[in-house]
């Protein structure tokens, strides 16, 4: 489960549309399964088919984090005209169990949000659930 | 000169669980071997077999990225702070 406040996940769909039709992507801190703030990072593909994201702003909002008490705890990236799920490339390359891979789908009207466990190269959906902070 | 490595929670496991850890080296390329000697888990995560360093992985030595200093030749100093941070990516396909 992802438990996220109402204005982080508003955020997160933000960044998307900010970027769109690019990729949007950033990070996730928090402590295990609860997101305390969100990192808009630079997608250095500036793509609309791919993300790299932007070591240095990984790198400050991994110190960020820590400096609060939190951890990044997840990833999440916009996938602009598909639906959101992890591709492939978003399987071989999570990169670490422990995370939260948070997908935002522009692909209709209305964006979506889903969140995933990646584990062993197996993909779980997990439930998202709104709190008050 | 032992320095001061903050290694990120997908690698920790093979450490103990430490978020950091101190290993010997004048330079960014001997940090790893030594910390790759230490804790045998970590060898293969950070250099490939020819000694260079894996893509997916970045190496910061205090806020800069060692592959726009001198890479692995990156000289260290008493009180610097390296950090192993893990290369994000993905995409649609």
């Amino acid at each position: 489960m992802l438990f996220i406040s109402r204005d982080f996940l508003v955020d997160i769909v933000d960044h998307a549309l900010d970027a769109y039709p690019l990729e949007a992507c950033g990070l996730l801190g928090g402590i295990r399964e609860e997101v305390n703030k969100v990192y808009r990072t630079r997608n250095d593909a500036a793509s609309a088919r791919i993300y790299e994201l932007n070591p240095l702003d990984y790198l400050r909002a991994d110190r960020d984090a820590e400096s609060q008490g939190n951890s990044i705890i997840g990833v999440y990236h916009s996938h602009t005209h598909s639906e959101p799920y992890p591709s492939p490339t978003d399987l071989a390359q999570a990169p670490d169990p422990s995370w939260h891979y948070v997908l935002v789908s522009l692909k209709r009207k209305f964006p979506s949000v889903r969140s995933y466990r990646i584990i062993d190269g197996k993909i779980s959906e997990e439930e998202v659930v709104l709190i008050k902070v | 000169m032992a320095v001061e490595i903050r290694i990120p929670t997908v690698l920790r496991p093979v450490v103990s669980g430490q978020s950091v850890v101190k290993a010997e080296g004048e330079t960014i390329g001997e940090l790893m071997k030594n910390l790759g000697n230490e804790y045998a888990g970590l060898a293969g995560q950070i250099l490939k077999e020819d000694g260079s360093m894996h893509k997916f992985i970045n190496i910061y030595l205090n806020d800069d990225d060692v592959r726009y200093l001198e890479k692995l030749d990156t000289k260290v100093s008493p009180g610097d702070v390296v950090t192993i941070l893990p290369a994000v990516a993905g995409g649609i396909f």
